[in-house]
């Protein structure tokens, strides 16, 4: 990231705006840029900075009893990093963390695994058949998390699920939402909705690379499969990180799914991931300030391991690339 | 996150030598070779596990409620799918029209405006040099890297702080910043839009309002298209954010809507079929817009990727 960064600035400064002669407003091109900025700045501010601030004031917050046996009205008080360590101390919240962490260093890769596969794959059929197949795997995105979970819930009940219904016939008895295998049950639905877009990502990568490329490994004497592993798979590496990046992101934030399957099955508690954690304290057990630690937590870290992950891939390339 | 080089989308002059070479590096020398076959195979079996859940969606939509339980799901068993479809859209006076008119209002002008708003801020970062530019920079990159639902919450207690919430402006205010798309405007603007067009403009008398609105909303088009696409899909398939902000259920988008009906029916065993005709219908439009603009969001993606 820091590298792209400078690249950008360089390339911007080179092309500053000179004061052009008759051009009155040029000559402030410091308003200018402001006036543009100025929308999207200010609603950033609104709905990104401000509630994080006001998150981190309500998460120093709680509730204080007045009164004898503290039986008066209930005021509130500060309560500096009382809910953070709060927070720390629930174990199932914890456990939520190293569910995700989990779900997250099984599910990412195979998700990955499979978009490079099948963008690879693709990039060696004919233009007709990649089209249609690549519009199938892509489908699933636009499928909302929520419907998908909805759907999916279907075909992992027992009694509607033609899938378990088949299973059953040759033998098999899976139980889909049993407690080891929710999880991945979960994981499933992700993958389903999510492996196409990152293909597509990948795709549009390989895309890019220049067809001299190609024409030279040909020429070399390299089959498909050694011109997939040797030059397309580095050159696809931006995209990998990119769709790495989102998808850290992406699993931090698992809300949807569990929360949709949870009828389904008693494993799924109510505080299954952090956001589900975070949502239940606050609306079931109305402790806002609470719920506002938990969220400031899960930002915390979700910000700690997506820069952490980009440095890491940085730092590793600028050593490939001496 | 980087590379060397920002291009231009040449999707369509790479194409053709592209699918060609394929062709001729995938050809058997003599017979069909195992490889293609293993190859043919895998994509097949991919294809199946993408398109069977929806599949399933298709026939299930069209079943009575005994029968999506008591036959086969792959198969249709007596349809009446017009009789479900009007069912779904007649349930509770209607409330599902409400809640398709809600998530267009939504997805459809929170992504016009996120489109509008992340294009005057992108271009501003790439074609302007002034002070604070680069710190503006770096805070719409941490912004990418902030998890929305983390935000959800904190923007909760905020939007009821303030009176916003359960209002349709407390989905919408935050649907209409995204810092991805600024950051992907941004990059675009610098490759394609030439300095010394704003230069010609800027002498032959244009604000700079004017040059916006004519040459650059013109020029960065592409790039447009991908970042209204990437919103409208974000905001339609949001469900955090419009679960914490609304408690009146005719302010709902469909997601919410459909999981209530779905959290209802083991009350209500009708709602089955309710959720599931709702689910069918509510991935039409997406699924549609999304086959007929996969190929401008693929040369949109190659931006944010190549530089990415």
């Amino acid at each position: 990231m820091s590298t792209a960064i400078s690249r950008t600035k360089n390339r911007t400064e080179s092309r500053t705006m000179k004061p052009t002669p008759g051009g009155r407003r040029s000559a402030r091109p410091d308003r200018a840029a402001w006036t543009f900025l100025l929308p999207f700045v200010a609603l950033f501010l609104f709905t990104f900075v401000l509630p994080l601030g006001y998150a981190v004031y309500q998460s120093m917050l709680k509730p204080v009893r007045s009164g004898a046996l503290g039986l008066g009205p209930a005021t509130v008080g500060f309560a500096g990093l009382d809910n953070y360590s709060l927070a720390l101390q629930q174990s199932a919240f914890l456990e939520s963390f190293a569910r995700v962490l989990l779900f997250g260093v099984v599910q990412i890769p195979v998700m990955l695994m499979l978009a490079t596969a099948l963008a690879l794959a693709l990039d060696t059929l004919s233009h007709r058949w990649a089209g249609i197949l690549r519009a199938a795997y892509f489908l699933p995105y636009g499928v909302p998390g929520v419907i998908a979970s909805i759907l999916w819930g279907f075909l992992y009940v027992p009694g509607v699920s033609p899938v378990v219904d088949l299973l059953g016939r040759v033998g098999l008895a899976p139980d889909f939402l049993g407690y080891d295998s929710v999880l991945w049950s979960i994981a499933n639905i992700v993958i389903w909705e999510f492996a196409g877009y990152n293909m597509l990502v990948i795709v549009a990568q390989l895309k890019a690379i220049p067809q001299e490329l190609y024409e030279a490994a040909r020429i070399d004497g390299a089959g498909a499969w050694q011109t997939a592993i040797r030059i397309k798979l580095p050159l696809a590496r931006p995209a990998l990180v990119l769709t790495g990046v989102f998808s850290i992101i992406g699993t931090l934030q698992l809300f949807a799914e569990p929360l949709v399957i949870k009828p389904l099955t008693s494993t799924v508690t109510s505080s299954y991931t952090p956001n589900l954690s975070a949502y239940n304290e606050a609306f079931a057990n109305n402790n806002i300030y609470l719920a506002a630690a938990e969220s400031v937590i899960l930002a915390l870290v979700a910000s700690v391991l997506s820069f952490g992950f980009l440095s890491l891939v940085n730092r590793g390339k600028g050593r490939d690339a001496r | 996150m980087s590379t060397p080089d920002v291009r231009k989308p040449t999707a369509a002059a790479a194409r053709t030598p592209r699918a060609a070479t394929g062709r001729r590096a995938g050809t058997p020398r003599c017979g069909v070779k195992p490889s293609r076959i293993l190859l043919v195979a895998l994509l097949t079996v991919a294809a199946l596990y993408f398109l069977l859940p929806v599949y399933w969606l298709l026939v299930a939509s069209t079943k009575s409620g005994a029968d999506l339980f008591g036959s086969f799901g792959l198969w249709f068993s007596d349809p009446q799918w017009l009789h479900n479809l009007s069912q779904v859209f007649s349930y509770n006076d209607g409330v599902f029209w409400s809640w398709t008119w809600n998530s267009l209002l939504y997805a459809g002008v929170g992504g016009a405006l996120a489109t509008l708003l992340a294009c005057a801020a992108g271009y501003a970062l790439a074609v302007y040099r002034f002070r604070g530019r680069e710190t503006v920079f770096r805070v719409v990159l941490a912004g990418v890297l902030l998890p929305s639902t983390a935000l959800a919450l904190p923007l909760y207690l905020l939007f009821s702080k303030v009176g916003l919430a359960n209002t349709y402006w407390a989905v919408l205010i935050p649907s209409v910043v995204s810092p991805f798309g600024v950051y992907l405007c941004r990059i675009y603007a610098e490759a394609a839009v030439p300095v010394e067009m704003l230069e010609a403009a800027r002498v032959d008398g244009a604000g700079e309002w004017r040059i916006f609105g004519t040459l650059v909303l013109r020029t960065m088009t592409p790039a447009l298209v991908t970042v209204f696409l990437f919103q409208f899909v974000g905001i339609w398939n949001n469900y955090f954010l419009p679960l914490v902000m609304l408690s009146d259920d005719r302010k709902y988008p469909i997601t919410l809507g459909l999981t209530t009906w779905q959290s209802a029916a083991d009350r209500n065993p009708e709602l089955y079929q309710l959720t599931i005709g709702g689910a069918f219908l509510s991935i039409l439009p997406l699924a549609a817009a999304m086959l007929v603009l996969q190929r401008y969001w693929r040369s949109g993606l190659t931006q944010g990727s190549v530089k990415g």
